[in-house]
């Protein structure tokens, strides 16, 4: 039985393609970011991210040896310096392609072609990258000559982007230290409402007790409201009583905000575990305690993950909450997502250093995702209010 | 103390605290203030039930109250003061939002996040519905939907980075790093790079499309399911009648699906109304790309005009306010 398509081929074709294109758009801009991040900071200037699959026509620009310390004296006021570009800079030997000595004109020579440079000044350039610049005194003296180099370079990958990025101790702007704040944030941030909100849920679901509506009402209610109205009034409130902004305040804070929908997602999961068992150990003697310890919390594994994910999601993904409640003028517990935006404006050219830095950044949520994506849809599927 | 050393004792105490919280509270409820044996262990048993709901509530009332409830009063109230120097108030009415409605900022804002608000939950909808209804049959629908469920998983902020290396422009003269220049250079005819964030009102649009691209998944998971919830029968019953395909979809399934929609969109609107990352990232309201919540964080941290910053948050709630009344609403009939 099939809805939309029936079981003509076209169809089937046409919906195949779609979905792919629809892939294919969805996926591309983390592609872009990814394939970036293993890319030198040169590579990324010279040509888009799309084009590194393939062996690309790149134009790389190097100097002559200093002519004040090598040039040889040929005899008759000529002077020569010779050496070759792949040694002196370029790394490996490369196929060049075409070869200029002045931005204007990139492409003006072949390789074995002598480039006339005015006044009987000349430069060769050979296919191994061996160069013989020769001139007059005055010529081959103070700045080297420039060349740009046009030659096809192989798709080539790095892994020291994050080298620097993570394993530099030198690197200011490194991501190592963010990286542990955010962890140190998350933990408790995840853990500890989990906790608190199970008993509240279980009360909510199978103790009977006057107002038991009116508290899921407003539980339902305060799941929407926004957490702007938050930060000014708890920001005072943790300055009254001496927490201030660090751990202990954003802990507290992501707790608190994570605790409506946490407290809703498990309650809803609760009623719906068989009465029976519940009944049955109450008969049995076992006090609400035990039942919830012993029978709740096992059967309520699966909301229990649900909501760990989420929390786990929001509070590494978060930037507001920490930047009110943790990062102070110090700069020492700022985390990634604080240290990203300080880079966008820092660094906003130097696509190497973003990339990697982001990348680090949405690694481990991603991780997280696709490996406990079965229990994300079950709790986004528990957890919008229907 | 080291800060990561720090949280593993923080864990520890949170989850010790918490369990010994409730273990201590109930055999302190059951052994010595209301035993379960002498003269009144009926008595007793009936009133420690009726306390010990409260024992299992408080820690999370206590952190609702003091975290969401309290806050939403004490920042209506912030509204309506001014902070003096030597941490006095006084009381001004209306002024701080009669002052805030006078700066062209604020309703650029406002205008802007009611374009967010029209915009972003239509879009993810549609796409999310349009996922879901394709990939429903489809034999590999399932990693479709992974990869397209992906963004949900990254930050704002992350996606701030991604989608600023699409919209980078580079001089005239050099390659292109930036997608969307390469195309508009190479395949629409543009003659100079743009600089997308730039553009006035349309530089909106560019920062919705991150939004989008993260929520389609989100509506794409619900609705998919909610088609997949679609008694078979009513879809077989439209086939034999001679419903093509685009009347079996808008006909049959749409209205099926319609109250999974909503929820869908409301749960959209919402997010969109906070948004706060992505227009920090990326233009920092600059451009005339303002909206509420990154100008309630400029008035509250920058220009540190706390009166104006909490009439700002107010209208975020006050905007939030019929989806906050239709939820409580739905719930209440859900119980009964």
């Amino acid at each position: 039985m099939d809805g939309m398509a029936g079981n003509r081929p076209l169809v089937v074709w046409a919906l195949n393609i779609s979905v792919v294109l629809l892939v294919a758009l969805w996926i591309f801009p983390t592609l872009g970011l990814l394939v970036s991040s293993f890319r030198t900071g040169d590579q990324i200037t010279s040509s888009g991210w799309w084009a590194s699959m393939f062996p690309a026509e790149q134009t790389l620009q190097v100097r002559a040896q200093d002519p004040d310390d090598v040039r040889v004296d040929a005899g008759n006021g000529v002077f020569v310096v010779e050496g070759n570009v792949f040694v002196e800079g370029l790394g490996d030997p490369l196929p060049i392609d075409s070869w200029g000595t002045s931005s204007r004109a990139i492409d003006a020579y072949q390789v074995g072609e002598t480039a006339d440079l005015g006044d009987g000044e000349t430069m060769l350039l050979a296919e191994d990258g061996s160069y013989v610049w020769q001139g007059n005194d005055d010529q081959i003296s103070g700045r080297a000559q420039r060349m740009f180099i046009n030659a096809t370079v192989p798709p080539e990958f790095t892994l020291n982007n994050y080298k620097f990025v993570l394993f530099n101790p030198e690197n200011a702007e490194g991501m190592a230290k963010a990286f542990f704040n955010t962890l140190t944030v998350v933990i408790p941030a995840t853990i500890i409402p989990i906790l608190v909100a199970a008993f509240a849920a279980y009360a909510l679901a199978w103790m009977d007790f006057p107002g038991r509506a009116l508290l899921i009402a407003a539980i339902v209610g305060l799941l929407v409201v926004p957490l702007q109205l938050a930060l000014i009034p708890l920001l005072s409130l943790h300055n009254a009583v001496g927490i201030g902004k660090g751990y202990l305040g954003v802990w507290l804070a992501h707790t608190g905000f994570g605790l409506p929908l946490a407290i809703y997602l498990l309650r809803n999961y609760m009623v719906g575990l068989p009465r029976d068992i519940i009944e049955n150990a109450k008969v049995d003697g076992a006090t609400d305690f035990q039942i919830f310890t012993k029978i709740i919390l096992p059967l309520s594994f699966p909301a229990l993950a649900s909501f760990a994910i989420f929390q786990f999601l929001w509070t590494w993904n978060d930037l507001l909450v920490a930047l009110v409640f943790l990062i102070d003028s110090s700069g020492q517990t700022t985390v990634m997502t604080k240290q990203l935006v300080e880079l966008l404006g820092t660094r906003g050219g130097d696509w190497e250093i973003l990339a990697t830095s982001a990348f680090v950044s949405i690694a481990v949520p991603l991780v997280v995702f696709f490996s406990m994506q079965r229990y994300l849809v079950r709790g986004l599927l528990a957890g919008s209010v229907k | 103390m080291h800060p990561a050393l720090l949280g593993l004792v923080t864990v520890a105490i949170g989850v010790g605290g918490c369990v010994g919280y409730f273990y201590g509270a109930n055999v302190f409820l059951d052994k010595v203030l209301l035993p379960a044996k002498g003269p009144n262990a009926g008595r007793n048993i009936n009133r420690a039930n009726q306390i010990r709901p409260w024992i299992f509530l408080f820690p999370a009332l206590a952190a609702l109250g003091i975290y969401l409830a309290y806050p939403v009063f004490a920042t209506l109230r912030l509204s309506f003061l001014e902070r003096l120097p030597g941490n006095e108030y006084a009381f001004v009415g209306f002024d701080n939002y009669s002052r805030m409605f006078a700066e062209p900022k604020f309703v650029e804002a406002l205008w802007n996040n009611v374009m967010w608000l029209i915009v972003v939950p239509a879009a993810s909808t549609f796409f999310g519905l349009l996922v879901a209804q394709l990939t429903d049959r489809l034999r590999w629908g399932s990693i479709a939907k992974s990869i397209i469920f992906m963004p949900m998983a990254i930050s704002l902020v992350g996606a701030a980075v991604i989608f600023k290396l699409i919209y980078e422009a580079r001089p005239e003269d050099v390659a292109q790093i930036g997608v969307l220049n390469h195309l508009y250079l190479n395949y629409f005819g543009g003659t100079d790079p743009q600089q997308w964030l730039t553009i006035p009102f349309w530089n909106n649009f560019f920062l919705m499309i991150v939004l989008i691209w993260i929520q389609t998944g989100f509506a794409m998971v619900i609705l998919s399911a909610a088609l997949r919830g679609i008694p078979e029968e009513t879809v077989e019953a439209a086939i034999v009648d001679g419903a093509n395909p685009f009347q079996i979809f808008f006909k049959i399934k749409i209205p099926q699906i319609m109250s999974t929609i909503v929820v869908v969109w409301t749960t959209i609107t919402i997010a969109t109304l906070k948004v706060f990352d992505i227009v920090f990232a990326m233009t920092n309201g600059q451009w005339e790309t303002q909206v509420l919540a990154n100008y309630m964080y400029d008035k509250l941290f920058r220009a540190n005009d706390w009166g104006m910053g909490s009439a700002a948050a107010m209208i975020i709630m006050l905007m939030v306010t019929p989806i906050l009344y239709w939820n409580v609403q739905n719930a209440r009939k859900e119980m009964r």
